[in-house]
């Protein structure tokens, strides 16, 4: 049996007073796909957001672990270096700092140890390359006046530079022009083994091309209303979220 | 480790805060007195000019009241100040012959090895008093001066006595009275006409007795053509009784000369820093102000151009830092006095755990200078909710043919942009501080290396006291 990476355990969270994620459960294995799909509004993002441990959310009942570990009080940085990582759906910049120092100094912390510059330099050159990302951006600081897709891309390097064992990619997908969606769907393609997950929140099956996902669950007003596999893409796209919230009326 | 090295860098804070036993071989009474600067200028053997600028200069302290706008200056004690200290050494240009308890000081501040690493000349100050003193052999060989302001007085008379104290008269202000009456130390520097300084020069000086104020005087002039680049640094150890700083610097660029004049300070927290600073911009000349203000517990520094020839320029670029107990009342002024004149302000400054920054600039454009382009941008940002920062800039434009831009931000370190940083394995410290050298980071770029990793370095110190 592969290892329990992520257990999400009765999950209920709010924000400003206002109760977002009711209850919700959701667990992922070591080499598993997941798929989370849902309408505007629904509470992906605040459920990325509190996997990952933002201030803003106060989790109100129920548990976060993650490879056994109870870490739903873990500061942001902690559950970092433990292996979890995040694909914002809308990147923050931060001027000032250029990217390739940006993730050499993340790498070196993640790791806890010396990140000799070269080396990294001559690896991050490789993988920008594979995502066909100008190298010039390198030493552009971090995500500043990047275009959507461009900040997209960014996350997708920062990924596979701190290789994770967990990454949840927040829409990454979206904002990107055809040709872009084929290169990061590669990139995530090359990043997946057997030893870690991802978690893909999104609303376009493009991103799956090449990826096979294991698990599609539907996440509706704060909970998952509905799970199975890629055959439920297809009758989200048929018949719209709207049906599933039929089936969790209960 | 590397991950210290590119972004907090380890810092013994124990560095800045240390302090010798040494004693002192003279020092005045406490009080302010006409015998006191007659007895200061007695003993530095000064022609009588010296001492008559002294003793108007004192009249003109007492007729002065403190000045009416800025941070508050009510725990200045002056009857309390010691005003002048004397090292146990006298000038030594050779570091073998420096004594013991002095060199490590220096030792401990780098400033041998700064020397080393192609620094052109050290002329460090220990409290009142320049004791260490050093040119290149080339430099002088092209006729350029740096020495103390003592020996300059002497040495160059009929310079000093034609500029001291000419650009910042006594009547300025009353910490500049007060500067006039009992200064002390200092550099001289003169450019020969053409002479292009490949290497930056460095002063870096520090007080180092409970009390003593410092009123160093620095005297530069860039001659026709001539290329300068001054380094001025200064680090103080910490004490309880409230200091004050109240130097002089007075810049002549000539014609087509440049000078970038740089300044890291970081001054013990109970530090009143209240320091004059002027340049005199001939004809299409350059000069440059990069300013970093980190230590001290008050300060009120605002680095001027006088834009007199056409076709003079002036850039300032600043920092300062106030953290918790700190009022940091920094900026810039220029007087554009001339046709086409022009003018470049940057200024960053960051607040936390109650600290206030103050912006002040205030540009001029006179009657007679059309065509003149001045482009001014001012960000503050404030780390928590207690801090503050204020903008404050004020244009008197008296020309219709000018250009002028202003840009002016105040904002709070963005929540979301900590927890990103955090999310890719930074603790919150780390990540302010990756923000805040960010954020300041077009002035450390300007910066030789080794000033902009001690300005890094300074920002790492001030955030690692600062969780929460
Ligand atoms: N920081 C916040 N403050 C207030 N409301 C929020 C905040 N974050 C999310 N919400 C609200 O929570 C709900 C879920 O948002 P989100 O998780 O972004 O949805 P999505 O499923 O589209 O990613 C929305 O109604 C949104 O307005
Ligand atoms: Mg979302």
């Amino acid at each position: 049996m592969s290892k329990l990476l992520l257990k999400v355990q009765n999950l209920h969270a709010s924000v400003e007073d206002k109760v977002i994620i009711k209850g919700l459960d959701l667990q992922i294995n070591e080499g598993e796909v997941h798929v989370i799909m849902g309408p505007n509004g629904a509470g992906k993002s605040t459920l990325a957001n509190i996997i990952m441990g933002h201030p803003n959310y106060k989790v109100t009942e129920g548990s976060i672990y993650f490879e056994g570990e109870d870490i739903t009080e873990a500061r942001t940085d902690e559950r970092a270096k433990k292996g979890l990582f995040l694909s914002f759906q809308a990147p923050e910049e931060i001027s000032g700092i250029t990217m390739e120092n940006f993730m050499r100094s993340s790498r070196a912390v993640l790791s806890g140890e010396e990140v000799k510059a070269y080396a990294f330099h001559k690896e991050l050159m490789l993988i920008m390359d594979e995502l066909q990302m100008d190298r010039n951006y390198a030493v552009r600081h971090v995500n500043a006046g990047f275009s959507g897709g461009e900040k997209k891309k960014s996350e997708i390097l920062q990924m596979l530079v701190l290789n994770p064992k967990l990454a949840i990619l927040d829409e990454t997908d979206s904002g990107l022009d055809v040709d872009a969606v084929k290169t990061v769907s590669s990139g995530i393609n090359q990043f997946k083994n057997s030893r870690n997950a991802i978690l893909i929140i999104t609303h376009n099956t493009k991103i799956l091309d090449k990826l096979h996902a294991d698990f599609v669950h539907v996440l509706m007003d704060g909970k998952i209303v509905k799970t199975g596999g890629t055959a439920l893409i297809d009758q989200i796209y048929e018949t719209g979220f709207a049906s599933m919230e039929s089936i969790s009326g209960k | 480790m590397e991950k210290r090295k590119t972004f907090v860098k380890d810092v013994d804070r124990t560095l800045y805060d240390m302090k010798d036993t040494g004693a002192d071989s003279y020092r005045v009474s406490k009080g302010l007195t006409k015998d006191i600067v007659a007895e200061i200028s007695a003993m530095k053997d000064e022609p009588s000019w010296m001492l008559e600028l002294r003793l108007d200069s004192l009249k003109t302290y007492h007729s002065l009241s403190m000045p009416e706008w800025g941070p508050s200056l009510h725990e200045l004690d002056m009857d309390n100040l010691i005003t002048y200290v004397r090292p146990n050494t006298s000038l030594k240009e050779n570091w073998d012959e420096v004594p013991g308890d002095i060199k490590s000081t220096f030792e401990r501040l780098g400033i041998p090895q700064a020397e080393r690493e192609a620094l052109a000349g050290v002329g460090a100050q220990y409290d009142s008093e320049v004791v260490y003193h050093h040119i290149k052999e080339e430099m002088i060989r092209q006729g350029v001066v740096y020495t103390d302001m003592e020996a300059a007085v002497k040495e160059y008379e009929p310079m000093i006595r034609e500029y001291f104290m000419k650009l910042l008269p006594a009547k300025t202000h009353k910490f500049l009275a007060l500067h006039g009456a009992v200064w002390s130390g200092g550099s001289f520097v003169y450019v020969p006409q053409g002479v292009d300084v490949k290497i930056p020069l460095q002063s870096y000086f520090r007080f180092n007795a409970p009390g003593a104020g410092q009123f160093e005087h620095t005297l530069i002039i860039v001659d026709k053509g001539a290329k300068l680049h001054f380094i001025e640094g200064c680090s103080a150890p910490k004490y309880n009784t409230v200091n004050l700083h109240a130097g002089a610097v007075e810049l002549y660029v000539r014609e087509g000369a440049s000078l970038r004049y740089s300044t890291i300070e970081n001054w013990s927290k109970n530090m009143m820093n209240l320091n004059s600073k002027m340049a005199l911009v001939e004809k299409n000349a350059n000069m440059e102000w990069v300013s970093g203000t980190f230590g001290s517990h008050i300060t009120m520094l605002y680095p001027a151009s006088v834009l007199n020839g056409e076709g003079a320029k002036t850039e300032f670029t600043g920092v300062s830092f106030a953290a918790e107990g700190q009022n940091l009342d920094t900026g810039t002024k220029v007087v554009h006095a001339a046709p086409h004149t022009s003018s470049i302000i940057n200024s960053r400054s960051i607040s936390k755990g109650g600290g206030v920054a103050v912006y002040r600039s205030a540009v001029s454009v006179l009657p007679q200078a059309h065509h003149v382009k001045s482009a001014v941008s001012c960000e503050s940002l404030m780390l928590d909710s207690v801090s503050r920062s204020d903008t404050l800039p004020v244009m008197d434009i008296r020309n219709d043919e000018v250009d002028i831009g202003h840009e002016a931000k105040i904002g709070r370190i963005s929540e979301e942009a900590i927890f990103y940083l955090m999310t890719r394995g930074l603790d919150e410290i780390e990540a302010k501080a990756m923000i805040v050298r960010g954020f300041v980071e077009p002035i450390t770029k300007e910066l030789p290396l080794e000033y902009a990793v001690e300005m890094n370095n300074l920002i790492s110190m001030e955030l690692e006291g600062s969780i929460g």
